[in-house]
């Protein structure tokens, strides 16, 4: 495996873990709450982020960082406190968090550099200083979803009976919108803004039917988004395509055929 | 049995009162000058049909909501201050039956509260939920995932949630509904047996849930009708439901049946 003497392809590989840890931890939650279109409106908002950085010349991730955990407490607020309903906020933020990116890389005068990477990821392009700030997002993440996991358990299975038994379920709520605006910051990079939603949604997909308690599926969900992006990354430059891409449609044709495997085992012991 | 719950009862033993209690959603009025008096130990049906206020009634009783016009209190307190006396068991269908869990995990999670945040669960947690799973008598599901119990049998794991609170005031939403008409005598027994430690709220669209182990009986449609006992005029009934039913002595005295939908 003579590839893996490249610096891109060692940091790569360690991009798709730490990338596959995130998700499958945090989209776990985002699967069994149904958190699918709040992610996708937080992650596309984050180009508001990007694009402001590109003008005022700091890290792109700094500003996708700003824009997500800003978005995330803003929508889980808005969705409290007004009777805006909550997917009609999200969409507002999706759409106007993308025009502000595009009106922020309209004004940074020139060539956007690598901008597209931000779009749709490109996994053979990650820093050593990305991988940090990747490592630092996935400990903060971990280690709050093991403080917080019985908690967090209880206001996914049953929210209403959290706030009976006195639970701050709002601050968990906001807590765990903030877990996955950090998630989405951390896979950026792999798979870009536009394909994150489904690096959070398919591995977890996938573990649902294998697992019976939250935190096997997390597990299994983080072997399988590990996994995916091991495969994809190796798929995609073997077959010298688009890396995020790749993971993503890797990981779908997984899901189909798993899917598929159900369906037709469900055949059979309905014929037995 | 530990009673640390039983401290706030004022002298009348009151330990639910709602006092000209409106609730409305926006413009619409759900429910009106509603006012009622749970003694401790009473087991109440409350009747209604659908769109009644049922839920929001127990809604108000458990804080989620606030009333528009009245005040409600539970053992002389607000709801949203005395959440550790009531044990609210909710319908069984307000959870997603597919959701990675299994029947411990659901009935752990009824000790968690705000001082129990951070915290592991104690030896205590552990044993009030193994009490409870024995008390409602699914000890032996206590590892299955709780799809995959029949709906009685969740609504029983339900149940043990509430009671792992030590509750003194036991809220029931449709607690019959997910039960076959073979389990609902055994689920009676139950909430029977539950009447020697707390107080027993049930609400339920069916006249029928009203069995001979209900004690006072109220019916609720944006009104309530009650007189503190068990007996319902068929007056009441029909200003209730807004069409002539039918009140049937079916064997077990004081059973009341519909006649039609």
């Amino acid at each position: 495996m003579s590839l893996l003497h490249y610096d891109f392809m060692q940091n790569a590989l360690a991009a798709g873990v730490l990338a596959g840890i995130a998700c499958g931890v945090v989209g776990t939650y985002v699967v069994v709450r149904r958190m699918v279109f709040i992610s996708g409106g937080l992650s596309h908002a984050t180009f508001g982020g990007i694009g402001l950085a590109y003008y005022l010349g700091f890290d792109p991730l700094l500003g996708a960082l700003i824009f997500a955990v800003g978005g995330a407490m803003g929508i889980g607020t808005a969705a409290q406190r007004t009777r805006l309903s909550e997917d009609t906020a999200i969409g507002v933020l999706w759409a106007s968090g993308m025009a502000l990116g595009v009106v922020f890389v309209g004004l940074a005068s020139g060539y956007a550099p690598d901008l597209f990477s931000y779009l749709f990821g490109n996994i053979l392009t990650v820093r050593a200083g990305e991988l940090l700030t990747m490592l630092a997002l996935d400990a903060i993440i971990v280690i709050i979803v093991v403080a917080f996991y019985k908690e967090f358990l209880a206001i996914s299975f049953d929210e209403e009976f959290a706030r009976v038994e006195g639970m701050p379920s709002r601050v968990l709520d906001l807590l765990l919108l903030g877990l996955v605006a950090l998630t989405i910051v951390t896979v950026i990079r792999v798979v870009g803004i536009v394909l994150v939603i489904a690096l959070l949604t398919i591995p977890p997909a996938i573990a649902r039917y294998y697992t019976t308690s939250l935190s096997r599926m997390m597990l299994l969900s983080v072997a399988i988004g590990i996994c995916l992006s091991v495969a994809g990354l190796f798929l995609s430059y073997v077959l010298d395509i688009a890396s995020g891409a790749t993971i993503i449609l890797l990981g779908s044709a997984v899901l189909l055929c798993v899917l598929l495997v159900r369906r037709m085992r469900a055949a059979a012991n309905a014929k037995a | 049995m530990r009673r640390r719950n039983g401290d706030n009862l004022n002298a009348n033993g009151e330990v639910l009162t709602l006092s000209h209690v409106s609730f409305n959603y926006g413009e619409t009025p759900v429910l009106e000058d509603v006012s009622l008096s749970v003694q401790k130990g009473d087991f109440l049906g409350v009747i209604g049909p659908n769109g009644g206020g049922k839920s929001t009634l127990l809604k108000l009783m458990l804080g989620l909501l606030q009333p528009s016009r009245g005040s409600v209190e539970v053992c002389g307190q607000a709801p949203e201050h005395s959440s550790q006396h009531m044990g609210y068991v909710p319908q069984h269908t307000s959870f997603d039956r597919h959701f990675p869990i299994n029947v411990w995990d659901v009935v752990m999670t009824g000790r968690l509260s705000r001082s129990h945040l951070l915290r592991r669960y104690s030896s205590e947690d552990k044993a009030k939920a193994r009490d409870a799973l024995a008390t409602v008598a699914i000890e032996a599901l206590a590892h299955r995932p709780i799809g995959e119990l029949s709906g009685g049998q969740q609504q029983r794991a339900l149940i043990a949630r509430a009671l792992v609170r030590d509750p003194s005031i036991l809220l029931l939403d449709e607690a019959m509904a997910a039960v076959d008409p073979s389990g609902q005598e055994e689920m009676y027994r139950l909430l029977d047996e539950l009447r020697k430690r707390m107080t027993i709220v049930m609400v339920s669209h069916n006249l029928s849930a009203i069995s001979t182990y209900v004690d006072k009986v109220a019916c609720l449609n944006q009104r309530l009708y009650y007189h503190g006992s068990k007996e319902i005029s068929e007056e009441d009934i029909q200003a209730a439901y807004g069409c002539p039913v039918q009140l049937l002595a079916h064997g077990t005295p004081h059973r009341v049946l519909r006649k039609h939908e």
